[in-house]
């Protein structure tokens, strides 16, 4: 490796000169293409660059505002999620929950160990594409059962049984495609739970079989709702493409909750052009959602839980500034359960990858024991560690969280506002539609 | 399973009206009964009519249904005694639903299990998705009906729309008539003993006596694209 001219790229000498069009990854997956034939399918969420929460600062308290005592003054995180018709919202005491992934993609043992995580935070995790399993039911106090396109493993026992209900709609890293779980991971239990045979691809449809559009999706909401007797919270999840129309439409809909994923967001596999190339950033998606819910006149009475991306207090925290309720997590989730973790850098090389980069989540070989239905894989994963790894993560987060929102002066974190917060680029201000730092300019928009 | 026509001699139903009650109501009362025969009148299209119920009742709607009748039933006996809209039985567990008129769209969409009987005709996507519920039609389906279809049977005394069991699985689909056109990886199969033995019973469990086993063709998945190879790319 040279270090020569500040280049430390493994491979560089000099007079070499990378193209910043044909460069070796792209180089790479051209190579990769023609010998193969067929799409590149990975999990996580976009890994190019877009504008993200880095690209904006918050803007602490001073002479015009105080801020509030960080060890001494409270600051309150607790959010109540769909109290628009429900019976019973969910009460949870931070705002940032755990977004759905399916047992299938996950283990048996790494659900068990989200829902540890979550109940120890008081917080809800969520189902996904492949039902709701005892593990996670048993060790999740709040628990989200997500009703998708597939319908796999839904039935009404599960839906009385769940906290709320989420309609899925779409998610962030491919919004308008469906899923895909390929043979290596249909193991008996994930195949009886699916109605599916062992060992075959299976594909979860894109769109769901017995509603299109935002006017049957009313009528589904309300048979929802009839089926569980008006208790549990009706969540709908999109993807984050056109958020203002289709968080309008899921208001109109009946939804006491609207889930809005960013392109970061992750998946469990699929095509990676699609999560490169389809969607719009987290941070693009906040605005035009607030706004719908603003000119509803529904804002903070549906709540809009935003996810796709999130890392840290930070985020969480410029999230609730522009508008959000609270958020959700799901990749983080995961590395804070175990994934990618170092220790496992040797068994990571090898598959064929490293830790940190290790995202062939659908081949079902996962050295963590996360992302596979290998009972062997599988028992190497400790859930009660990971359940306690993530809940040490989650209070992390919430505290940061409240550090940043005293600093503004805010005794709830929810009241941290627009106001809060400036953009570092012209790109950021215009999409989070906050000035740039030192300006007073929102571009796209009139000087405020 | 029970017969589609509640039993005229047993304990005289109990009248829920629409005109009087709302559909919250009559869901909330149907929720609460752990058995006996009930009789929804002025249903006039009203969306989610005994949708989620959970225990032996028999239920008789008079008059035509809007979406989701009798949504995910379980043990229930339903019968609509006039058309319905999206939806029917959809996620169906156990029990049986009639109807005694036509089915609209995603009649029995991811049905899990127990019976569903259109004695008219079902439009576009029947069975869609179906886990494990059986679907009988006295008349014909639209089309794409059985898409993705995973588990159980479908059967059409009349004809059936293009694209039947696109992408099916291991559902089994039986059809008197014509069929305008199969979808990707589904293919016409051969009728064995076991196949008219169960269809006998399928159509003897929906009241159907004048169609014969030996009639239908029988249709279900070439199980070429069960796992994806780039060379069956234009399949789809």
């Amino acid at each position: 490796m040279s270090t020569e001219n500040g280049n430390t790229r493994p491979g560089w000498r000099d007079g070499l000169r990378e193209s910043a069009t044909f460069d070796r990854a792209t180089i790479h997956e051209i190579q990769r293409a023609a010998r193969e034939g067929i799409y590149d399918i990975r999990g996580g969420g976009a890994k190019r660059h877009v504008p993200s929460f880095d690209d904006l600062l918050l803007l602490g308290a001073s002479v015009s505002r105080y801020p509030l005592e960080g060890y001494r003054e409270r600051c309150d995180t607790d959010v109540v999620l769909g109290d628009r018709h429900a019976k019973k919202p969910l009460e949870l005491d931070i705002p940032v929950t755990i977004a759905g992934m399916s047992f299938g993609a996950l283990s048996a043992p790494a659900k068990e160990a989200l829902g540890r995580g979550a109940s120890e935070m008081g917080t809800s995790t969520t189902t996904g594409d492949g039902g709701m399993t005892p593990e996670e039911r048993g060790h999740s106090e709040t628990l989200v059962y997500q009703l998708l396109p597939s319908r796999y493993g839904m039935n009404p026992d599960d839906l009385r049984r769940a906290d709320a209900i989420e309609v899925v709609v779409g998610q962030g890293a491919k919004p308008g495609g469906g899923g895909m779980l390929l043979g290596q991971k249909i193991s008996d239990r994930v195949a009886e739970m699916r109605d599916l045979p062992t060992g075959i691809d299976q594909r979860s449809a894109c769109r769901h079989p017995d509603w299109t559009g935002p006017d049957d999706l009313e009528i589904k909401i309300e048979e929802l709702r009839e089926i569980t007797d008006w208790e549990k919270p009706i969540f709908v999840k999109v993807g984050a493409t056109r958020p203002y129309y289709d968080v309008a439409l899921a208001v109109k809909a009946g939804a006491d909750v609207v889930v809005l994923d960013g392109m970061q967001g992750g998946t469990a596999a699929t095509q990676e052009v699609f999560i490169e190339h389809v969607g719009i950033p987290t941070l693009a998606a906040i605005p035009p959602a607030v706004q719908a819910l603003i000119e509803l006149g529904v804002h903070r009475k549906v709540q809009l839980v935003v996810s796709g991306g999130i890392r840290n207090g930070a985020d969480v925290a410029k999230a609730l500034a522009l508008g959000a309720d609270a958020v959700s997590i799901g990749v983080a989730a995961l590395v804070a359960i175990g994934d990618n973790a170092p220790e496992l850098d040797d068994e990571y090389a090898k598959i064929g990858s490293a830790s940190g980069f290790y995202d062939d989540w659908h081949e079902g070989r996962d050295p963590a024991g996360i992302f596979t239905q290998d009972d062997d894989l599988a028992a190497r994963f400790d859930a009660e560690l990971g359940g306690r790894r993530l809940a040490n993560y989650l209070r992390t987060v919430v505290l940061e969280t409240q550090t940043l929102a005293r600093a503004c002066g805010k005794s709830r974190v929810q009241n941290l506002e627009p106001e809060d917060l400036v953009a570092l680029t012209v790109e950021a201000a215009a999409m989070a539609r906050v000035p740039l730092a030192g300006t007073n300019w929102i571009p796209g928009t009139e000087a405020r | 399973m029970s017969g589609a026509a509640p039993d005229s001699t047993a304990a005289p139903s109990r009248a829920l009206d629409l005109s009087q009650l709302s559909v919250r109501e009559l869901n909330a009362a149907l929720h609460e009964a752990e058995d006996g025969r009930w009789e929804v009148l002025d249903p006039v299209g009203k969306h989610a009519i005994a949708a989620g119920l959970d225990a032996e009742l028999e239920v008789e709607i008079a008059g035509n249904v809007g979406y989701y009748c009798a949504g995910m039933n379980k043990r229930a006996t339903v019968r609509v005694k006039g058309n319905c809209g999206v939806g029917v039985a959809e996620n169906i567990m156990s029990g049986k639903v009639a109807i005694e008129g036509d089915a609209s769209q995603a009649a029995g969409a991811s049905g899990h299990g127990g019976l569903l009987v259109i004695e008219g005709n079902a439009a576009a996507r029947c069975g869609i998705s179906l886990k494990g519920a059986d679907i009988v039609v006295r008349g014909s389906i639209g089309h794409m009906s059985a898409f993705m279809a995973q588990r159980g049977r479908i059967v059409v005394c009349g004809d059936a729309g293009a694209a039947l069991g696109d992408s099916i699985y291991e559902a089994r689909i039986y059809v008197r008539g014509e069929v305008a056109g199969l979808g990707a990886d589904c293919v016409a199969k051969e009728m064995r003993p076991e196949h008219l033995e169960e269809l006998a019973e399928l159509l003897a469990e929906a009241g159907i006596e004048d169609a014969q086993p030996a009639e239908f063709s029988r249709y279900g998945s070439a199980r070429r694209l069960y796992n994806f190879n780039v060379d069956d790319a234009g399949e789809y």
